[in-house]
């Protein structure tokens, strides 16, 4: 794999992250962490629907009129959707009702949408396939962090099976309940993207992305 | 009635599509910055979500349902796979449609609403509201409530989402929660105080 295929592949996990840095694909984000196991079924359907729709979206890019191509991606999106969707049904059904609508939603999950009329559109197959799958795992990471923190602290397990002792069961851990409640998911992101751009100082003002730009509040002397 | 009411009230507070479904989060935190772009954007999604989602539940239960097929004689067929392409058609529909209404009988609204009405069909509280419905077998009224209802929430969420960040932005922030940050950890201030709400029932 050449180099610039690795960079296309890794730089969206923590350089280019499309949850925190480009603001994409927030919604499902939030809404599935507060168990591991949901988490990763969402993080695997999302990564392979991105990857998937990036490579079959490239492949017809210059027999798309401009005009319709926003249609055009949405079937073809959500028909990749539609079969993820089945499959979950089919091989993990108790996940599935975890997850309810949230398969469904991948369909208008920006980071798809994004990178398919961003990437897909002006590069050739293989390069958006990678793009695909570096924005997919870029998304996992995220979600994995905020879902482990979530599950070990909020309920003391990991995948359900129990590492903390909860003092209900005679242990010394009181579970934080707050952890399983929506809004705890915001104040773990909120963290975790004031950790990620103090270490990298070059994400805290990105012109590029002016619309979620707040500027410096002028402070009265 | 007093169904319908609560319903309302419910979908409107208790189960808020933005702040405790974070559904439509993308265009909440980007479009959120001044009060009246944030009201223009909320009446757009009430006037969408309360179109779709009683199309939507008419098309689901006449047309794609496990045995809906029953007036044609195929009784046996289940076409639910179907769903998901479906909804999302109508909803992009449905947002062309209006555009081109408002367009060309009300022009000083489309001018207002201008930019965000193509924006709402990738807008997932939308088509979360209507997979919610599918997925709660809503009647026909029942859904035309949720849809008022749970665009009404939204809408409130987000105008009072730009009423706070109006004010934020005279506040000293750390360098490295500038913006975004700040904007999630006060959205999840926000999920706490709506979920004051959670239990009330009439």
């Amino acid at each position: 794999m050449s180099y610039q295929h690795r960079k296309i592949l890794f730089d969206p996990i923590v350089d280019n992250n499309p949850v925190i840095l480009q603001v994409l694909g927030i919604c499902s984000a939030l809404a599935v962490t507060s168990k591991l196991s949901t988490t990763i079924t969402m993080c695997i359907a999302l990564t392979i629907v991105t990857a998937c729709s990036n490579a079959a979206i490239s492949l017809v890019r210059n027999h798309t009129p401009s005009s319709i191509r926003i249609i055009v991606q949405m079937t073809i999106i959500s028909s990749l959707v539609i079969v993820t969707d089945q499959f979950i049904k089919a091989y993990a059904f108790t996940i599935s009702k975890d997850l309810s609508v949230f398969v469904g939603l991948i369909i208008t999950n920006c980071i798809v949408m994004g990178r398919a009329e961003a990437y897909a559109m002006k590069h050739p197959p293989l390069p958006s396939f990678l793009d695909g799958l570096g924005n997919g795992l870029g998304y996992s990471a995220l979600l994995l962090v905020v879902g482990v923190i979530r599950e070990l602290l909020g309920s003391g397990s990991l995948f359900g099976y129990p590492i903390l002792p909860l003092d209900r069961d005679g242990g010394w851990y009181v579970p934080n309940g707050l952890l399983l409640l929506p809004p705890s998911a915001f104040f773990l992101i909120g963290m975790i993207i004031w950790v990620v751009r103090s270490w990298k100082p070059a994400q805290v003002e990105e012109p590029e992305y002016q619309i979620h730009h707040a500027p410096r509040p002028e402070v009265a002397s | 009635m007093i169904d319908l009411i609560n319903l309302f009230i419910k979908a409107v507070f208790v189960e808020n599509l933005a702040l405790t479904f974070f559904l439509g989060m993308c265009t909440f935190l980007a479009v959120s910055k001044q009060i009246g772009t944030a009201l223009g954007l909320g009446i757009a999604v009430v006037v969408v979500q309360s179109l779709t989602i009683p199309i939507n539940n008419l098309i689901y239960q006449f047309l794609i349902r496990d045995g809906a097929l029953a007036w044609t004689g195929l009784s046996d067929m289940n076409l639910s796979f179907l769903g998901l392409i479906t909804y999302i058609s109508v909803i992009a529909a449905v947002v062309q449609v209006l555009e081109m209404f408002l367009d060309r009988y009300v022009p000083s609204l489309y001018n207002s609403l201008g930019i965000f009405l193509p924006l709402i069909t990738v807008n997932c509280a939308i088509l979360g509201g209507c997979l919610f419905m599918v997925e709660r077998d809503y009647t026909f009224s029942e859904s035309v409530t949720y849809g008022v209802g749970s665009g009404v929430g939204w809408a409130l969420a987000i105008v009072a989402m730009a009423g706070v960040r109006e004010k934020l932005k005279y506040s000293d922030i750390p360098d490295g929660l500038q913006g975004l940050g700040v904007a999630f950890i006060t959205a999840g201030l926000m999920a706490l105080g709506f979920m004051a709400f959670s239990g009330i029932q009439l």
